[in-house]
């Protein structure tokens, strides 16, 4: 289990500093998909086989796919940003990582018999009851104790859908997207028609 | 090396990859005569007679093909990202090599490799990474064309997933389990239809509201396969040869093969699902005087029996449709499957609480 657990955390750690030191976006975004797929690795180890499966299918499946989909239409090649604009993030970004640099020193820096102290290494999950059962017991704890969580997740979910579809549609009431391109129906962003 | 062998764990890596190995092999020979049976029954579709030049009807035609695909050039555009270029031809065929390790061929231990507790959502999470192999070939070879079949491919394969996904949920609501054996167990048996005196098998198809997500399956598992109705990522009229039109040699061979063993994958899962796996008829008169499945290996031949049966099912529907328009897929995808999908889980949802799962 440890040199599992260490290989998929290596190329965890690795792949996410690819992911942004790379300069070409459709790189980094591949490097971002080998991330999760490891992430789900080291869920396996802990037996959040659902879990593992779950980051695989959303994020790895769909959500990446997304991205790469919008990066190579607007054919991003290269970054172009200089001046202060950079240098603000810049500054923003070392902050915020010495910040969770200092959290995660303290948290190992507190000895691991201690209580609340990270260890080296997958910790000792109590198993979950064997057969299906943790898909059972994610399902049960997401439709009862976690159910208005949950339900308010829906709900932002759909305010963006719905978002979309206002933006799509003021763009096709102006005329100006309709130019030689696919049918409006080719989407799934597009308005019913109901005109 | 008998200490060693006395180790279960030792046994059960042995026995696995003895099967991974039998399986890998047995999808390479299948998948270049299913080339085969391709253009034969593609021929005699057209009333023509399809290849009989290579061997005795045709039949050593793979191997001839094999051969020529391997001494062809390796061609890549200048411009091409080479290190994209290199491993989109291995993503093609690697989800469905993974998928297969869950499948249960047959009766367990013997014809599984391995039993997950989580063996659907490993397809669906391998069917979803099929995607990147279309996309990111078509964006490596720097080529309009491509670009545009794989750009199709990506939201093609995202909008038929949705519906893909949602239609097996009524099977899990049913079985009350997501491990593949699992689900073919449950599909055991013969149940009374009313007072009528017939019986029918206790596959997922017989159940009235299993009958809806079987047709979306498989009309998606066309959208997933990149099969025609469905084959716009690579619709040669519009452009030219859509994804792989830069691929040449064997990298263009195995965009080919992954497509096939996707084909292959996709029908098993069908079957794992709706058609009782490796179950069929009793065709062995028992001393008690019931029909018994007979040994292990009966239910290894009623699988591949179902396996063929659906691959010819395959190609006859690929050369007896036209292509969809692009627009009208994508409006039938999000339009007519996704609802009809999402409708039918909530009436199975009530139907079996109410009801209660049939035994």
């Amino acid at each position: 289990m440890i040199p599992l657990f260490l290989g998929f955390a290596a190329l965890l750690v690795a792949t996410s500093l690819l992911v942004i030191l790379h300069k070409n976006p459709v790189t980094s975004a591949l490097f971002l998909v080998l991330a999760f797929c490891s992430l789900a690795g080291i869920y396996l180890l802990l037996h959040a086989e659902f879990l593992g499966m779950v980051q695989i299918v959303v994020y790895a499946g769909a959500i990446m796919v997304l991205f790469l989909f919008v990066i190579m239409y607007l054919n991003l090649q290269h970054d172009v940003e200089t001046g202060v604009q950079i240098a603000v993030r810049r500054g923003i970004g070392w902050l915020a990582g010495a910040a969770v640099l200092l959290t995660g020193a303290t948290l190992f820096g507190v000895p691991a018999g201690g209580g609340s102290g990270w260890a080296l290494g997958p910790a000792n999950a109590v198993d979950p009851a064997a057969g299906a059962g943790n898909v059972r017991a994610i399902g049960r704890e997401l439709y009862s104790r976690y159910l208005f969580p949950f339900e308010l997740t829906s709900v932002l979910l759909l305010v963006a859908m719905v978002g979309v579809i206002v933006i799509a549609r003021g763009g096709a009431r102006r005329g100006g997207a309709r130019r030689g391109g696919p049918p409006p129906a080719a989407g799934p962003a597009d308005p019913p028609e109901d005109r | 090396m008998a200490e060693l062998w006395s180790n279960p764990a030792v046994q059960t890596l042995t026995w696995a990859l003895v099967k991974v190995l039998i399986i890998l092999h047995a999808m390479l020979g299948a998948v270049s005569y299913l080339i085969y049976a391709e253009r034969k029954i593609c021929g005699h579709i057209q009333a023509r007679t399809g290849p009989n030049r290579v061997g005795p009807f045709g039949l050593l035609q793979p191997v001839a093909d094999v051969v020529k695909l391997l001494f062809k050039e390796e061609f890549i555009p200048a411009k091409a990202n080479k290190v994209v270029f290199h491993i989109a031809p291995i993503l093609a065929v690697f989800p469905a090599i993974v998928t297969f390790s869950v499948i249960p061929m047959g009766p367990p231990p013997t014809f599984v490799v391995t039993d997950i507790n989580v063996g659907l959502l490993l397809f669906l999470a391998m069917s979803s990474l099929g995607v990147y192999a279309l996309t990111l070939g078509g964006w490596a070879s720097n080529n309009k064309y491509a670009l545009l079949g794989g750009l199709r491919s990506s939201a093609q394969m995202i909008s038929y997933e949705l519906a893909m996904g949602l239609s097996t949920i009524p099977v899990l609501l049913q079985a009350g389990t997501m491990s593949l054996v699992g689900l073919v167990e449950r599909q055991a048996g013969w149940y009374p239809v009313g007072d009528t005196g017939l019986w029918l098998p206790n596959w997922g198809i017989f159940h009235w509201f299993l009958v809806l997500p079987f047709v979306i399956f498989l009309i998606t598992a066309f959208a997933e396969t990149n099969r025609a109705p469905f084959d716009l990522p690579e619709a040669e009229g519009e452009l030219v040869a859509g994804f792989h039109t830069e691929y040449s040699s064997m990298k263009w061979a195995l965009f080919f093969l992954g497509e096939y063993m996707n084909m292959l994958v996709i029908s098993a899962i069908a079957i794992t699902l709706f058609l009782g796996g490796w179950h069929g008829p009793g065709l062995f008169l028992g001393t008690d005087g019931w029909w018994s499945p007979g040994p292990p290996w009966m239910g290894l031949v009623w699988f591949l029996a179902k396996l063929a049966a659906f691959m010819f099912f395959f190609i006859w529907v690929r050369w007896t449709f036209p292509r969809l328009r692009y627009d009208q897929l994508m409006a039938f995808g999000w339009k007519v499957l996704l609802p009809a999908s999402i409708v039918n889980v909530l009436i199975a949802g009530v139907w079996i609480y109410l009801r209660g799962p049939r035994p």
